[in-house]
């Protein structure tokens, strides 16, 4: 089975966000940055795959060389090679273009990412990537097995679970519960380091959003405390006060 | 042109969230000069499409297909790019849910729009078109710019009000022609709470952390809800100990809620929980630690013990109502 593997480099989740003064790019002194948590899903499964399956595992990733020590843990967990697109991810058309350019007629199987970035939050590259290359595309995933050549995922609804059977090739957008997260371990951190990491130039530069301007929500005013013997205070408050009842 | 607002139903019903799409974007038909037509997929049970209207629709595309029942999100792709030709619509406006952002994809691709999902409030028009929109896992905004003339929006609740217009939407029959492959994925199951208010839906959340102890002490948050029409949630390590199912989850890497009321109950306030709820209107949080980081998010706090306040609430809730 030949898996494509597509990972966003995004700070942390426990960062707090700052913007440079003019409010026109993150501010990214101090954060630390990792694989997007919905696509470390994908990719752990993705690993779980190849060892059920056999096959490759190839991780690509749209960014500048400052996403390599990402690149690289993700084929210290197991991934056997990696692409880069030395570019900006700034726009989801633009990534989406270079994962079809990457992915076109080379045969993948399955091509998996996470439901969105914890970035940009934009939840339409696999949608996208998918109609680029005339497959079908499934999120949010959050099972998904390989049985008799036929996929069988479980796609989180409103209020439940849809179980969904399709064919191969498909695209996928993943979240938990799909795998569990793997640590890399000692050997796939030194292994990673002389696996190939190639690095291409964008394919297509068209984009069709810019984020022209960035902002912090408002602070939030101080806690109302309420005396703990007196709870019905509550509910008076929320209907007087903040009329939300 | 117009613009066309994608209509999602649930058990024969029309999703409020949807209602909400109808009013913003009847709120960009009123900028651009042109009417809102609404696109309803599946069989409606109980309602009269022309009370759309009220929300802002001037006319309702009603695809009757049975086949629509379902959440294909190929074949509901193919209802919408085909609305849109035939209605020369430039703006899609989609409610954000577990499909729209996948078809919304799909559209952008085949119709060569633009698309921004996670949209917290009106357009600005001047020249440019750009629409706020929540990043970073409502942790920050951004304004985007969308530059190509036809536009798809996934709009998050409470981006904007619901209207009350005084008109009926004219409704039409629309016949979609499906492509072979629109129904290759086959859907061998759904497993759904029946009754439950959705919580992507719900107006009020009610959500419970670890502090509840365990999954047999729901009950009392069950009432509570109940008593408030509240949907439920729950925190990552309540989903992850399986206490509460996973679609329940709200956080960074759950589900994203933006409700007039939230109510956490035994939940600390950790940063990825705060990012998937910062976006409510109102916060209460209530927990027995004192330096719970949830105070310093929440408009109202109780510092005390839940399973006394809890079920004091739910009865001064009940008093309320009747």
């Amino acid at each position: 089975m030949k898996i494509l593997i597509c990972i966003s480099h995004v700070p942390d989740t426990t960062s707090r966000i700052k913007f440079t003064a003019d409010g026109k790019q993150l501010d990214k002194q101090g954060l630390q940055f990792i694989i997007g948590p919905y696509d470390d899903y994908a990719l752990a499964r993705a690993v779980e795959l190849k060892e059920a399956h056999g096959g490759t595992v190839t991780v690509l990733n749209v960014g500048t060389a400052e996403t390599e020590p990402t690149i690289r843990k993700a084929l210290a967990i197991g991934a056997d090679n990696a692409i880069r697109i030395d570019a900006e991810p700034t726009d989801s058309w633009f990534v989406a273009r270079q994962i079809a350019e990457v992915a076109k007629d080379q045969g993948y199987d399955l091509i998996l990412m996470g439901r969105e970035s914890i970035d940009f939050n934009g939840g339409v590259v696999h949608g996208m990537v998918a109609e680029m290359l005339g497959l079908q595309a499934f999120s949010p995933v959050m099972m998904l097995d390989v049985v008799d050549g036929k996929v069988k995922m479980a796609r989180e609804i409103e209020g439940g679970k849809e179980y969904l059977e399709a064919t191969m090739p498909l695209v996928a957008g993943c979240q938990e519960p799909i795998a569990e997260w793997k640590i890399p371990n000692m050997r796939g951190i030194m292994t990673a380091r002389t696996k190939p990491l190639e690095v291409r130039a964008a394919s297509d530069e068209t984009k069709l959003t810019t984020h022209v301007h960035f902002e912090l929500p408002p602070p939030k005013g101080a806690v109302v405390m309420i005396d703990p013997s007196n709870p019905e205070e509550l509910i008076q408050k929320l209907v007087e006060e903040a009329k939300v009842l | 042109m117009s613009v066309l607002v994608f209509v999602e139903v649930a058990d024969g019903q029309i999703k409020k969230s949807s209602l909400e799409a109808i009013s913003y974007g009847a709120a960009i038909a009123e900028k651009a000069n042109t009417q809102v037509i609404a696109l309803v997929p599946g069989t409606i049970s109980g309602y009269d499409l022309s009370g759309l209207g009220a929300y802002g629709a001037d006319k309702v595309l009603h695809a009757e297909d049975e086949k629509l029942n379902t959440q294909g999100i190929r074949a509901f792709g193919t209802a919408i790019i085909q609305a849109m030709k035939s209605a020369d619509a430039k703006f899609l406006i989609m409610a954000k849910s577990s499909l729209s952002d996948i078809i919304g994809a799909r559209v952008s691709v085949e119709m060569q729009a633009a698309i921004a999902t996670n949209v917290s409030g009106l357009p600005e028009i001047n020249g440019t078109f750009s629409v706020p929109r929540s990043i970073y896992t409502g942790k920050a905004f951004g304004r985007v710019e969308l530059s190509t003339e036809c536009k798809i929006l996934g709009i998050r609740k409470n981006a904007v009000s619901l209207r009350n217009d005084d008109k009926k939407a004219i409704v039409e029959k629309f016949a979609i022609s499906f492509a072979d492959n629109d129904f290759a994925a086959s859907i061998t199951n759904v497993e759904k709470a029946d009754g439950d208010i959705l919580l992507t839906e719900a107006e009020i959340v009610v959500s419970g952390g670890r502090g509840l102890k365990g999954p047999e002490n729901w009950q009392m948050l069950e009432d509570l809800a109940k008593a408030l029409g509240a949907g439920m949630g729950c925190s990552k390590p309540v989903s992850d100990l399986e206490w509460r199912p996973h679609h329940e989850h709200v956080g960074q890497t759950g589900v994203k809620v933006s409700p007039n009321l939230y109510i956490a109950v035994g939940i600390s306030g950790a940063i990825q929980h705060l990012a998937g709820v910062s976006s409510s209107k109102v916060i209460v949080a209530i927990n027995k630690d004192e330096d719970a980081p949830f105070f310093k998010a929440a408009d109202y706090g109780i510092c005390g013990d839940a399973f006394e306040i809890i079920p004091r609430l739910t009865k001064a809730v009940k008093a309320l109502k009747n």
